[in-house]
């Protein structure tokens, strides 16, 4: 039996870079920076005055009431949602046959927040009743199952910083196993609240470049010295090429395979030795079929630590051995920050966008690139990307020591 | 001094605009909470409990699972206010 192929028709952004797929990539190609001073109001004790917001505030977009009754990632996920679902072109679907598929890192955390406020400052009587359907974590991908009817299955997979592309994996094998037909599949994040950030900074994971936020995301620099907190998130729109030829649906590109390992090593540091990242990246290849001479582009996880970036890039030249110096490597993290959970998702999004337009978007902020990082990284402009059979591949890690590889390839 | 039916329906329009988002003029009494105005049974809740604070009743809950419609809401206020 021939294996089901999955192929992706749509796609839907809201980024700190733009408020939908066209304003962000647009934004990404001209290596801008969506990282921001935030309000003094939102902080107090914090060292750290930045992070990369929205571009376009979801009440720009969305009535009062839905502002009103959803979190902020679940009004990401419409958001993105809905874009993408009208990108596919708003196909007609057995509604038995669709689902949804997408994640969160952290869930409604601001609403959380907020509520114990007025449970503290009022009491319980005035705590919302919408509360707990807002932090769940299931929230985005409820709230989008509702408004397009999915029945075939709506799932959350949560695993930190990997959640957006374990999202996107698990939306292919529901098509691969014939539970569904088309798929909502991605990550969103809205973590941009004092607690968290205090919280990733009491790791000594946020860049505390508080003199030069813009430049304060720049992965594999030699000065690198954390994550920039981001917030946002991405869709795609996966189906089985069966269902998407049937209907005419413009075909962006095949969901070829993934892999998916994890570390056993820490709840937080990356595995030095990167062995979890490298089998994942071969099991990715091996899933998806794709040659190996046909990878010439991939969308880094290099989210800008001191440790991370060095053992991803020394984990994948491990996987693709000489091959590795064949690949157009882009750390688009320098220019949104980090998503999260989202970050697998818009992550994707850009890969998709890469092979469409053949175009490997830049990384920007490398004034001095680290001498131990060997990749070939994409600086400051984007790269061309060549033509004919081409693949590329998405990698997302999360605390946790969850590793997810995507490989997509154009479709022809 | 008690209220006027007036003055609450006035008062449960504005709350029923900013809970459920929808135009004030469809907030008459005859409406219903649930079919008429998209108050369902959470957002009902944000309902009465922004009654509450702005009408100065309590409203017990067995009360609330009788408040259909705006007129409901209305008579019960005003008969207890």
């Amino acid at each position: 039996m021939t294996r089901i192929r999955v192929v992706v028709t749509g796609l839907g952004a809201t980024t700190p870079l733009g408020g939908d797929v066209p304003s962000t990539w647009e934004a990404l190609l001209a290596g801008k920076s969506g990282v921001r001073l935030l309000p003094e109001e939102m902080l107090t004790s914090v060292n750290v005055k930045f992070a990369a917001t929205i571009a376009v505030e979801p009440a720009e977009v969305m009535k009062p009431v839905e502002i009103r009754r959803l979190d902020r990632s679940e009004q990401f996920g419409l958001i993105a949602a809905r874009e993408a679902w009208a990108d596919a072109g708003s196909p007609e679907v057995d509604h038995e046959r669709l689902g949804v598929v997408v994640a969160s890192g952290i869930g409604g955390v601001t609403t959380m927040l907020e509520q114990y406020d007025i449970l503290r400052d009022k009491g319980a009587r005035l705590v919302s009743p919408h509360t707990v359907p807002m932090l769940m974590p299931n929230g985005p991908a409820a709230n989008i199952g509702l408004e397009f009817k999915a029945q075939a299955g709506v799932h959350t997979p949560v695993s930190a910083c990997a959640s957006g592309a374990e999202a996107i994996g698990y939306a292919m094998e529901m098509i691969r196993s014939g539970r569904a037909d088309i798929v909502i599949a991605g990550g969103v994040e809205a973590a941009v609240h004092e607690l968290p950030m205090a919280g990733f900074a009491a790791m000594k994971a946020l860049s505390t470049r508080n003199d030069d936020p813009t430049r304060a995301s720049r992965p594999y620099d030699k000065d690198r010295d954390g994550f920039v907190l981001g917030e946002g998130g991405g869709i795609v729109i996966l189906e089985s090429l069966e269902h998407a030829q049937a209907r005419g649906a413009t075909i962006y590109c095949e969901l070829a395979g993934q892999g998916l390992t994890s570390d056993g090593y820490h709840i937080a540091a990356p595995d030095p030795s990167g062995s979890g990242v490298t089998r994942a990246v071969k099991f990715a290849l091996r899933d998806s079929g794709v040659d190996l001479s046909e990878v010439v582009h991939l969308n880094a996880h290099a989210t800008s630590t001191p440790a991370g970036d060095v053992a991803e890039a020394n984990a994948l030249t491990a996987a693709l051995g000489e091959h590795m110096s064949h690949v157009a490597v882009s750390a688009t993290k320098s220019m949104t920050g980090h998503l999260l959970g989202g970050a697998g998702a818009i992550e994707s999004v850009f890969v998709v966008l890469a092979l469409k337009h053949r175009l490997a978007p830049p990384t920007i902020n490398i004034e001095n690139l680290d001498d131990a990082v060997k990749v070939d990284v994409v600086r400051d402009v984007p790269r061309k990307l060549p033509a004919g059979p081409i693949a590329a591949i998405n990698d997302s890690f999360g605390f946790g020591g969850h590793n997810v590889v995507l490989i997509f390839k154009s479709y022809e | 001094m008690a209220l006027t039916q007036d003055e609450v329906l006035a008062g449960i329009r504005d709350i029923v605009v900013e809970v459920a988002g929808i135009d004030g003029a469809q907030v008459s009494m005859e409406k219903k909470f649930a079919d008429d105005l998209e108050v369902d049974s959470l957002s009902m809740v944000e309902v009465i409990v922004a009654c509450e604070e702005k009408f100065s009743v309590k409203i017990p809950d067995d009360e609330v699972t009788k408040m259909a419609t705006v007129s409901d809401a209305v008579t019960f206020i005003v008969a207890n206010s």
